[in-house]
């Protein structure tokens, strides 16, 4: 069984110094070892952005597609072989700006993926403009005057989007984060983990410390139970979605891969090609 | 006694024009005729003027026809919108509900049919159609025992009641129309045709049938006219192969999901029309660059934009070749025949392995549905071929160093293992990279992954990157076109060389890259060359400029009305040139 520096390889992450993408790295690496992976059955599929660029950064498959696009790439990939462990990552730009269609069929799809965003609110690698996940009122290069758009709630949106795996966690926590990773890959469909990850050249405003004095975790809050919808959608509102932890798991309904009809029980990608001539020749019969 | 027919059946959008000319044909199918359909369509869907306009010949048959023999109008606008295609001989059977007027130009004559009232005694007016069927075939003098099977098999599950009545609708078309044209009246009766089982089918059944064949078992699409009945026909039969289809958000996802489980293994297909091809740009820049094998039909329609969203048009030809940013080597395939779109299907995904980049199989609306008898499909030419996927284990590496994905060969193509395959770990990037798939910048670097990209697409193989007709060593004229302009020119030739004219034809099959070794000598031996093609700026006429050369003799044909080309438009442009 593979460690987790099994899961490391030789390449230098261009982030800044202190980035919080270190810590998703590193979580990902120990959550991938934790549940048993081998380096080949891991696939990481990642947007464009800082955040993007760490499918190079773990010794795995690594695909950096385009922007906003790798969660329909991810899926594709595990449509493709059902027996793969696959992540999307990127940042908040790539899952709630541009991707932010795909976000949200991913989610009601439900294809057994775990979807890491590091959410830094702000665009970083264009150095600096507003993200969809900027407060109102948030000064970037984009708008010197403040943003005067809503900042959009990301957990909030995943549960009205029919989420089966919603959750939330800080950079800093690697151990949480990790566990987190953990569940997200052992649970059976879709899995949304929002990680704040502080970007320290170009967010002034949302620093390690503003974290650290205005997020809740959910294990701190008497009563709260992920099973509970309801509960998760109150307690976001509550908190203005500054909590970390499972915020809500439903694992009765069943994945995408489960419900496809006809759907092959091994990895399709090892299906055999070649069609014999007795079907070809029933398909063709349709046409006379 | 006539061998060929041309038929037209027209009313408006949902009243059933369709499925009558669907019962029609596939009797006639049948009965070892050949047809070709197509359909004027609108994009709404009920109301507006819709019209099926089939034709029956005892030989092969590419094309709408120039004229018409019978037109079957279930309303005035049909009459209206169509007679002038009838020639003098022609017959018009009108339904008399909506009392008929004839219109003074014309010398066919018109039959005031009680289609509605006929199909209402029987028990239901929506039977008018399988009246019209019966009085049609009372015209050409046609056994209406040939429709049993087919309205067994189409109303069999409403029960035998609903089959019986239908059959009665259609004998009492019949009967009608006997009597009106009594015993003196002159049928267009067919020559008989020669029996043999042949397939009915349209552009997009071959091409999908086609991807079957050729292995591609997973497919993400998004609806759009003229494509969506690829998806629909693969979402029925994949399952049974372990397969299915994905129906996603929009057409970036379609083309990144497919790209994503191309790189995963599983030869996957993305169809669309230009609206969705313009979306896909960037994910096909992807797929270049990344080197993912992927398989995208492009079925064309009027654009740009929404444009005609239902007619025919032959202009993303250029898009096709250059729509993505930046350069990438890229396969661009033109069937020009549903048995090449069942061929170049299948293979193409072929070609997506064996040179890894992206390959478009283009079409066009009147290929993509355009309803035809095609002879048998010959299971036994389509091959898999997976190019340089690595079979069995991948050798370990040095120190566990990442697999060198992107190695430069003298081929420029690279070795590929996929996901979960040990000591195939790799990375994938659009951006520029190593051997390995790091990003760099280096500039050395960056020129032999270029290279080794584009050397990849120099020699392409591909079976018949032309179709020709050119029995003349000096010929007169060179006609050229692409995808379904290919009845039409074929029927504009042999008249052509009835009139003594020497005419030589290509159909360019291979798009891109362009065929130059094989077009150029037909070019240089000809005194002119016609490019006929659906569009208004010339696209292949000018690619053939860039590729070929002798603009002095390229003359262009274009048609951007959004209706096919007829073989009397292609004779008259070259008449006008001698």
């Amino acid at each position: 069984m593979a460690t987790f520096k099994e899961f490391r390889n030789n390449v230098k992450p261009n982030w800044c110094p202190g980035c919080g993408d270190f810590s998703v790295q590193a979580a990902i690496q120990r959550a991938a070892a934790n549940v048993g992976l081998e380096p080949e059955n891991l696939a990481v599929i990642s947007g464009i952005g800082c955040s993007g660029r760490i499918s190079g950064y773990i010794n795995s498959y690594g695909f950096h597609g385009i922007h906003g696009r790798s969660l329909p790439i991810a899926q594709g990939v595990k449509m493709a072989n059902r027996d793969l462990t696959v992540l999307a990552s990127g940042g908040d730009g790539d899952g709630f700006a541009i991707g932010m269609g795909h976000t949200i069929h991913a989610i009601r799809r439900n294809i057994d993926i775990t979807y890491i965003v590091m959410d830094n609110q702000i665009y970083g690698l264009t150095k600096g403009q507003t993200s969809p996940r900027s407060a109102a009122g948030f000064k970037t290069k984009s708008t010197p005057q403040g943003s005067i758009e809503q900042a959009i709630s990301p957990m909030e949106m995943a549960l009205t989007a029919g989420a089966t795996f919603v959750a939330q966690s800080f950079s800093t926590d690697l151990k949480d984060l990790t566990a987190l990773i953990e569940a997200g890959i052992n649970h059976k469909g879709f899995s949304l983990i929002n990680v704040f990850s502080p970007c320290v050249t170009y967010n002034k405003v949302n620093t390690y410390d503003w974290f650290k004095e205005n997020l809740t975790k959910l294990s701190t809050v008497e009563g709260y139970d992920p099973n509970n919808r309801e509960l998760a959608m109150q307690t976001l509102m509550r908190h203005n979605g500054l909590v970390t932890g499972l915020i809500y798991q439903n694992t009765e309904r069943q994945s995408y891969q489960e419900l496809v009809h006809g759907y092959s029980e091994t990895p399709l990608s090892q299906a055999d090609l070649q069609l014999d001539q007795a079907h070809f020749d029933k398909l063709v019969a349709e046409f006379m | 006694m006539i061998n060929q027919l041309s038929w037209k059946v027209g009313g408006q959008q949902g009243e059933g024009i369709e499925s009558t000319g669907e019962i029609f044909s596939i009797a006639l199918n049948r009965l070892g005729y050949y047809l070709y359909g197509y359909r004027h369509f609108s994009s709404r869907i009920k109301g507006g003027h819709t019209n099926n306009k089939i034709r029956v010949s005892t030989t092969e048959v590419r094309s709408i026809s120039d004229d018409l023999d019978i037109l079957v109008a279930f309303d005035q606008e049909t009459i209206d919108l169509n007679y002038k295609e009838l020639h003098s001989h022609g017959v018009i059977m009108a339904d008399s509900k909506f009392d008929p007027k004839q219109p003074a130009d014309t010398q066919a004559a018109m039959y005031a049919v009680p289609f509605t009232e006929i199909a209402t005694q029987l028990g239901t007016s929506l039977m008018k159609n399988m009246v019209a069927i019966g009085a049609t075939s009372a015209v050409l003098d046609l056994d209406i025992t040939v429709f049993v099977e087919v309205v067994q098999e189409i109303f069999g599950r409403k029960g035998q009641q609903v089959v019986d009545k239908n059959m009665e609708a259609i004998k009492a078309g019949f009967d009608y129309m006997k009597d009106q044209l009594g015993a003196g009246v002159e049928t267009m009766q067919l020559e008989k045709a020669d029996g043999n089982k042949r397939l009915f089918m349209i552009g997009n059944d071959a091409i999908a049938l086609g991807a079957i064949a050729g292995g591609c078992r997973f497919m993400a699409a998004y609806p759009i006219t003229p494509a969506s009945e690829i998806m629909e026909y693969l979402i029925k039969k994949l399952p049974a192969l372990g397969g299915t289809v994905i129906q996603t958000e929009d057409e970036i996802a379609a083309c990144t999901m497919a790209i994503g489980a191309n790189y995963a293994g599983v030869r996957t297909i993305t169809a669309s029309a230009g609206p969705g091809l313009s979306l896909k740009m960037e994910a096909i820049g992807l797929s270049g660059i990344t080197e993912t094998p992927l398989v995208i039909v492009d079925t064309q329609r009027g654009g740009p934009s929404t444009g005609l969203p239902t007619k025919q048009e032959q202009s993303d030809l250029m898009a096709m070749i250059y729509g993505t940013h930046g350069e990438i080597p890229k396969i661009v395939l033109a069937p020009s025949t549903v048995e090449e779109a069942f061929y170049d299907t299948a293979e193409a995904f072929n070609l997506a392995e064996e040179y890894q980049c992206p390959v478009i199989v283009l079409s066009d609306l009147q290929l993509s549905l355009g309803k035809q008898t095609v002879e048998p499909l010959d299971f036994s030419k389509v091959e898999i071929r997976r190019g340089k996927l690595v079979q069995g284990e991948v050798p370990a590496t040095e120190n566990g160093a990442y697999f060198k994905r992107y190695e430069v060969t003298a081929d420029g193509v690279s070795p590929r293992v996929i996901p979960g395959m040990k000591n195939g770990i790799h990375h994938v990037t659009g951006v520029e990279h190593d051997e390995t798939g790091k990003p760099s910048e280096s500039a050395a670097n960056r020129i032999a992954q270029m290279d080794k990209r584009f050397r990849k697409v120099e020699n392409i193989r591909f079976n018949t990157p032309v179709y020709k007709n050119a029995p003349h060593e000096d010929a007169d004229v060179l006609i050229v076109g692409f995808n379904s302009t290919r009845g039409a020119i074929e029927e504009a030739m042999l008249r052509l060389q009835n009139d003594g004219l020497k005419v030589n034809h290509a159909q360019i099959r291979l798009i891109h890259p362009f065929p130059t070794d094989e077009v150029l000598p037909l070019v240089r031996s000809a005194k002119k060359v016609v490019v006929v093609e659906n569009n208004a700026t010339g696209q292949l006429a000018n690619i053939m400029k860039m590729n070929v050369g002798h603009a002095e003799k390229i003359v262009k044909h274009v048609k951007y009305d959004g209706n096919p080309f007829l073989p009397h438009e292609v004779y008259t442009k070259v008449k006008e040139l001698f």
